[in-house]
């Protein structure tokens, strides 16, 4: 099994997403940069992390989504590839449009950290299958702009499609319909603002996270 | 040629900068405001032969978030 972390100048959740996923998986995930023209061949699974990649200049997300990595992103997700982004992350995959929607600053402008209860929606996904559906679980966030708009016409989609992951019990960021967190299509790509690599061992506080990782990589085993 | 590029957000999405924006001007006492929308100005000097095209390509690859923004694009005389 092969994952790997993307970097942008300006992520600064790739560690923690790095250890998490090394921790679960029991092996050292890649670390790409996003100037590289190519992923590695072979990978299994692609993070990518939080932060604020490029400063975010322009709109949160919009100029990584347009880094060269970034094509190979996208072609790897079309092929199935499994492809989680964070936070940052999440704001990176709706500008490069491999999800619906857009996030907004915070309805409350400001700048939010603390952990947060979210619902499971959909716990038949690869990302969250050892979760039960309507459980509550308590993640950390930390964004300015998390406040996910899609159209009318959209939302009733994927709410319809079951592509709703989590929802946030307590809508701390004006989120449309108290959307966390959004599958693609075909249920192999996952964004959401909440921080599951911040929760993953007792002494974060929480371990809520863990079993996100542990979900994406049991989906990989014999990969 | 000089071209602005005016980037605003659509209809019906809310604004929550323009909403605390709305809120300090009424606390400023600036009275009969009835809305705030913030958007966004793109000033280019581009080739003066580039296409309309190619500057809506460039609008809604990167300069717009097509989802909750509008552009217009402004031709300025030199």
């Amino acid at each position: 099994m092969k994952t790997a972390v993307v970097t942008f100048p300006g992520s600064n959740c790739d560690r923690d997403m790095w250890v998490a996923l090394r921790d679960v998986s029991g092996r050292e995930p890649v670390k790409v940069w996003h100037g590289d023209a190519e992923l590695p061949d072979g990978l299994d699974f692609i993070a990518l992390p939080g932060g604020f990649s490029y400063g975010d200049y322009l709109r949160s997300g919009a100029m990584a989504a347009n880094s060269p990595i970034m094509r190979s992103v996208v072609a790897a997700a079309e092929r199935g590839v499994p492809v989680l982004g964070v936070c940052n992350g999440f704001q990176v995959l709706t500008e490069a449009r491999l999800l619906p929607g857009a996030l907004m600053r915070n309805a409350a402008q400001h700048f939010i950290c603390r952990t947060v209860p979210l619902v499971v929606e959909n716990a038949g996904s690869i990302f969250t299958s050892a979760y039960a559906k309507g459980e509550t679980i308590q993640i950390p966030v930390a964004h300015h702009d998390g406040n996910y708009f899609a159209a009318d016409d959209v939302l009733d989609r994927i709410e319809g499609e079951g592509r709703v992951a989590f929802r946030y019990a307590e809508n701390c960021n004006g989120s449309r319909r108290d959307i966390a967190g959004i599958l693609n299509e075909r249920g192999n790509v996952l964004g959401m603002m909440p921080h599951p690599e911040r929760a993953i061992e007792a002494d974060h506080g929480g371990s809520d996270g863990r079993r996100l990782f542990e979900s994406v990589i049991g989906s990989l085993v014999g990969a | 040629m000089k071209v602005r590029i005016h980037v605003s957000l659509k209809p019906g999405v809310l604004d929550p900068q323009g909403r605390a924006v709305h809120h300090a001007l009424d606390g400023l006492g600036f009275k009969g405001v009835d809305d705030v929308r913030i958007g966004r100005l793109v000033e280019m000097e581009v080739a003066d032969d580039t296409s309309d095209e190619a500057l809506d390509e460039m609008c809604q690859k990167l300069l717009a978030n097509m989802v909750i923004e509008n552009y217009r694009i402004e031709k300025v005389a030199a």
